[in-house]
């Protein structure tokens, strides 16, 4: 394909896109970096931070959207360019989700204060960290590259944190069970985790909306599955 | 010249399923020359019943010529010639045998420019009736009101019958000529740019009127609007120096077309 328009200022358009677009990225993935964090050196101060900075991602989405419609009105995109600009307003989506995601877990930080759990129970959150930013930068860059391999490799990715999270959800519950006490850090240490769970989710739709803009077709292989919290609270049963 | 010194074009056809479909019109290994050049080339395509067909591609791609070889336009000048077969429900057209008034009455054909007879707004639309049927006042009466009501024009014109058609605005015009062409009942309308002349009001207005026809005739619209082919076409039929490049579904080609020269040409990237 020629890489330019006839219509120079339309390159240029679709251009300010996805550099808003990978922007926000960068500003997520940083979001759910130092959230973790601070959750691992129960560091409020650095959680404060995190719920204020969300701001500014959701402020880029605003951008994203008014740009992309702006866009569509003026050039009327068609194929690949209108799979762009449909795949950069669902990118700041999900992008926006993660923030939010990241924010909350933020406030949680705030609000177990000085009550926090043992850093064994937070290794497998950070653990899940890990897997997701690993994700959210591969999937980032395949959206940069316009790369459907990788975001592919991403998409079918997201099994191992499913497990993951579901393991922490059981290591959890023998916290609840053996002292009552420990409830409460554990409710939110879950809420963490589930949180976290739920990016690799968005991640997993980035990878979908990535592969819509290169093909312009759906994915039409299932994806495989991992463990969810419901077997988790079956583990309970047992 | 024979077939056999030409190459020919591969196309891409992404009709995913034609279950249903009836062909009306049938183009088989179509060749056109203006004199020597060559202005098609080997064109294998059809035009289903009761559907709207755009073609698209840039100025001297030969959409317009393959139109105007559906009603034999051509014949009317020299040195332009056919080759291979276009079959109208199975009867071949190109035939040196063809009746083309008969033809012309089955294959109607509104252009660009809006091209009301200098005739009242009635005689515009009872002149062709009149040349293929002999009806009573009353039945020509309300021959001509259908027609007008077909054409979405008869609550503007009603009270002013006797009026000029060419009194008219250009998108009343072009609509007369749309009632005019539906007046002989045709099996299958030609549009060669209906709307490139008029305003975004009567444009919709013609778009809405196709999406009305399409129940009752066959449709052939050539375009430069992209949009426009987006919104009133099924199939989509892409052309580039002659050849039919690519083939398919309205809302496959304009979302995700197969061919690279069609993607370059519809988002804006042709040099």
């Amino acid at each position: 394909m020629n890489e330019q328009h006839t219509a120079k200022a339309f390159d240029v358009d679709l251009q300010d896109l996805a550099r808003m677009v990978a922007e926000m990225g960068g500003l997520a993935e940083k979001q759910v970096a130092d959230a973790v964090d601070a959750l691992a050196k129960r560091d409020t101060a650095l959680a404060t931070r995190v719920t204020a900075a969300d701001v500014s991602i959701d402020e880029l989405q605003h951008e994203i959207e008014e740009k992309a419609v702006l866009t569509i009105a003026r050039r009327q995109p068609m194929a690949v360019d209108l799979r762009a600009i449909v795949g950069a307003l669902r990118l700041a989506n999900d992008l926006e989700r993660i923030g939010d995601l990241a924010k909350n877990i933020g406030k949680r930080v705030i609000a177990l204060n000085a009550e926090f759990p043992p850093p064994k129970l937070i290794r497998g959150v950070e653990h899940m960290t890990d897997l997701v930013l690993e994700q959210l930068k591969a999937v980032l860059d395949a959206y940069a590259h316009r790369d459907d391999d990788k975001a592919m490799a991403v998409w079918r990715g997201d099994e191992e944190i499913d497990a993951v999270c579901t393991s922490v959800f059981r290591e959890l519950l023998t916290y609840m069970m053996e002292d009552p006490r420990n409830i409460t850090f554990c409710i939110h240490l879950m809420f963490c985790a589930k949180n976290i769970e739920r990016m690799g989710d968005h991640a997993t739709n980035i990878a979908e909306t990535v592969h819509y803009i290169v093909d312009g077709r759906p994915i039409t292989e299932r994806r495989p599955k991992g463990d969810t919290e419901i077997s988790a609270l079956a583990g309970m049963n047992s | 010249m024979t077939m056999a010194n030409f190459t020919v074009p591969t196309v891409t056809n992404t009709v995913a399923s034609t279950e249903g479909l009836v062909e009306k019109i049938t183009v088989q290994n179509l060749d056109f020359f203006y004199g020597d050049h060559r202005a098609l080339k080997t064109i294998n395509v059809a035009l289903y019943q009761g559907k709207v067909t755009a073609f698209i591609g840039p100025s001297g791609c030969g959409k317009s010529t393959l139109l105007r070889i559906l009603n034999r336009m051509y014949d009317l000048y020299p040195n332009q010639r056919a080759t291979g077969t276009v079959r109208l429900d199975n009867e071949n057209i190109l035939s040196p045998s063809q009746d083309l008034n008969l033809l012309r009455a089955k294959v109607g054909m509104v252009f660009q420019k809006p091209t009301p007879f200098p005739m009242t707004i009635y005689e515009n639309i009872a002149f062709g009736i009149r040349l293929y049927e002999k009806l009573s006042k009353s039945e020509l009466d309300g021959r001509v009101q259908h027609a007008l009501e077909r054409a979405a024009l008869w609550n503007e014109v009603k009270d002013k019958l006797g009026a000029n058609g060419q009194s008219l605005s250009g998108g009343q015009q072009q609509r007369l000529c749309i009632a005019r062409t539906v007046a002989v009942r045709p099996e299958v309308i030609l549009f060669d740019e209906p709307c490139s002349a008029l305003d975004p009001i009567s444009t919709a207005k013609i778009e809405e009127l196709i999406d009305e026809l399409k129940e009752d005739y066959t449709i052939a619209i050539v375009t430069h609007n992209m949009q426009q082919a987006a919104r009133v076409s099924d199939f989509t039929a892409f052309m580039y120096l002659g050849e039919l490049v690519e083939y398919g579904e309205t809302t496959k080609i304009f979302t995700a077309p197969n061919d690279r020269r069609t993607q370059d040409y519809i988002t804006g990237r042709f040099g």
